[in-house]
């Protein structure tokens, strides 16, 4: 198990609705909280990942989140059990959509 | 004038000698052509000589297993040095032919599960390799430098008079029974049962010579059946990309699918995403296709108006035997199937050939070789190469074409399209993009004149990941290709290598198109799009027709 964390700061899209789960904790796959909190215009991600080793990978996959959605206020929290980018990225996109109602 | 009587039929005589052999030591063993299974040993060691050329007849689904096995029986030091000619080697036996020295020569298009004891035999030099090749290649070589001596083949049923019903799974038996018979060669089938009067003749007597009832069914396969239940997310959004971005923008009416998850996804969503698209009667008309039971519901809906298939399917021959008009049948009901035919037809006269691969490099080669496995080729080569014989013109052709042209002076002309689709890592993390296939490392550890390549780079058209769809056609140069492969390549690390200003202005240009840029919502990437779930939706779908082998049966 690694605890991962990440802040982006200055984000200039909002939240609107009530906190969403998206996703399911099974194996590949991962579940996504995401919901508004007053952080300042920052999007803060905690990983909870069953695979240890890829610290990296997760920074260009939330790097490249908050590029195409820029979130502001914004917690998030995953819990991982071994998903591919590509299932990060899924989830990611998903739970942002509920909650801007808008797409990238 | 002078010559040597018999100069001209050295071949007629010596086939004449062995069949005077197996007359003489069979007694009444044998019986016209019916050989008791007692007696297929003998048999084959009368029938046989060292050196000889022999097909084994293993396709992808059915095999000529109780005559394999008759073959690791024999002795060695009667019958030996054999040239042994396969299609699909799968089964153990396969190889315990050339452990045992009985085998020493070997020429085959796919070997599948038998791909890492394969790669250690021709390592320990018992087995020699003459060159592995795509099935329509193998068979085009039985009629010209590889006729076989004598051929092992599987049917259905036989009659008393040595004719064959090859049924549903024909698959390989027509080209290597003719290449075989024409050419002096001898001809001995297997069958399940021998009866009376057969449904229909497949194969007709005088091309067979010897028939023998194996005491079990033959073995075989089902290789195309893809349990719904397993298909992921991604999956899903990958295929709406494929239909929206590939064959909506081509209008792509004639088809060849690859065998995997991928594009099991995209069959199940025709009848829904792409029917919400109001695509029904614009693509995916006209298929080379098995019997996929994960296009049943396709067929149902009215998507699919007809299907020539390599081979059958197990489970499906009560729902093709009801739906003549999208199936090749016969008079009898049941499925025809012909290998050689529907590698042609996948060839000629489809537009698209789509499906996944293990490894691509920076110049779009795709391979399915892995270090430590032979595993072949199979048909994909020939699905997944552009036509140059191809004349006919298509809408989706000439786009291709004008596409790949564009801005240079060319003559004008049509090309196939080709589409990789690969989620960018694999299982276990190991990522689909690479700077260096393992085909070259295999190639030099096999002493093989050159790397293993499945679709060579020019061939493919267009590389679709989770990420997004590059189109190759539109490069211009290999830096650009370079870049468009990049910038699919997800968190790979050749993903990761990208020119990310190079790939923002392929986005731009078109060549490089993300869901978002195809107005995909991510949202409905969901399990729900696809048109049966799991194993019964696809019975319930066929109206009970489709009867899935048990260990498809998970309800």
């Amino acid at each position: 198990m690694e605890t991962l964390q990440f802040r982006f700061e200055q984000g200039s899209r909002p939240l609107a609705g009530m906190a969403q789960l998206v996703g399911v904790v099974g194996s590949g796959n991962l579940e996504v909280l995401i919901e508004p909190a007053s952080l300042g215009g920052a999007c803060e991600i905690e990983v909870r990942t069953a695979a240890v080793g890829f610290g990296a990978t997760w920074q260009a996959v939330m790097t490249d989140f908050h590029e195409r959605w820029g979130l502001a206020d914004a917690r998030i929290c995953i819990n991982d059990m071994g998903a591919t980018p590509a299932v990060v990225s899924l989830r990611l996109d998903q739970a942002a959509e509920t909650l801007t109602g808008g797409t990238p | 004038m002078n010559a040597p009587e018999g100069r001209w039929t050295t071949q007629q005589r010596n086939r004449d000698e062995r069949l005077a052999r197996a007359r003489a030591a069979l007694g009444d063993a044998l019986d016209g052509k019916i050989v008791a299974p007692t007696h297929i040993v003998e048999l084959l060691h009368q029938v046989l000589e060292p050196g000889d050329r022999v097909c084994l007849e293993g396709n992808n689904q059915k095999q000529a297993d109780f005559l394999g096995k008759a073959l690791t029986r024999l002795d060695p030091t009667r019958i030996n040095n054999l040239h042994m000619l396969l299609s699909v080697l799968s089964l153990p036996e396969h190889l315990d032919v050339f452990e045992k020295g009985i085998g020493a020569r070997l020429d085959f298009s796919f070997s599948g599960p038998q791909a890492g004891r394969l790669a250690k035999l021709a390592q320990s030099g018992k087995l020699n390799i003459g060159a592995i090749h795509t099935y329509l290649e193998l068979f085009a070589r039985y009629f010209v430098d590889l006729t076989p001596r004598v051929a092992l083949v599987a049917a259905e049923m036989a009659d008393r008079e040595g004719n064959l019903y090859t049924g549903p799974n024909t698959e390989d038996t027509p080209a290597i029974v003719e290449a075989t018979a024409f050419k002096s060669g001898i001809v001995i089938a297997q069958v399940n049962r021998i009866v009376d009067k057969l449904p229909r003749v497949d194969i007709p007597s005088g091309w067979v010579e010897y028939v023998v009832q194996s005491p079990t069914p033959y073995y075989i396969e089902p290789l195309f059946t893809r349990d719904p239940a397993l298909i992921s997310e991604i999956q899903v959004l990958m295929a709406m990309m494929a239909i929206k971005g590939i064959y909506a923008e081509y209008e792509v009416e004639r088809l060849n699918h690859g065998i995997g998850f991928d594009t099991a996804a995209i069959e199940l969503l025709l009848p829904t995403y792409a029917a919400s698209l109001g695509l029904k009667g614009k693509i995916a008309r006209h298929w080379a296709l098995n019997p996929h039971p994960a296009l049943i519901p396709a067929i149902e809906a009215g998507f699919v108006e007809s299907v020539h298939s390599f081979g059958s399917e197990l489970g499906m021959e009560n729902y093709i035997r009801a739906r003549p008009d999208v199936f090749f049948t016969g008079p009898d009901g049941s499925m025809r199937s012909n290998r050689a035919f529907s590698q042609a037809a996948g060839h000629y006269a489809c537009d698209m050939f789509i499906g996944s691969t293990l490894q691509i490099d920076l110049q779009g080669n795709s391979s399915t070789a892995t270090l430590g496995r032979i595993a072949g080729f199979g048909g994909a080569p020939n699905m997944g190469a552009d036509a140059r014989g191809r004349r006919h013109p298509s809408a989706a052709w000439l786009k291709a074409g004008e596409q790949a042209r564009a801005g240079r002076n060319m003559i004008p002309r049509g090309q196939k399209l080709v589409v990789q689709m690969v989620e960018t890592f694999r299982e276990h993390m190991a990522p689909a993009f690479v700077e260096r296939l393992d085909a070259w490392q295999l190639a030099e550890q096999a002493g093989m004149a050159i790397p293993p390549v499945m679709i060579y780079g020019d061939d493919v058209t267009h590389i679709l990941t989770e990420e997004g769809i590059a189109n190759l056609l539109l490069c211009r140069g290999e830096e650009e290709r370079e870049q468009a492969i990049r910038g699919v390549a997800g968190y790979t690390p050749v993903g990761l290598g990208r020119d990310k200003r190079m790939v923002e202005n392929l986005r731009d240009r078109g060549i490089i198109r993300r869901p978002e840029d195809l107005g995909i919502d991510k949202r409905l990437a969901t399990r729900d799009l696809l048109a049966a779930k799991n194993m019964k939706g696809l019975v319930r779908a066929s109206g009970g027709l489709y009867d899935p082998p048990k260990r498809f049966r998970n309800w």
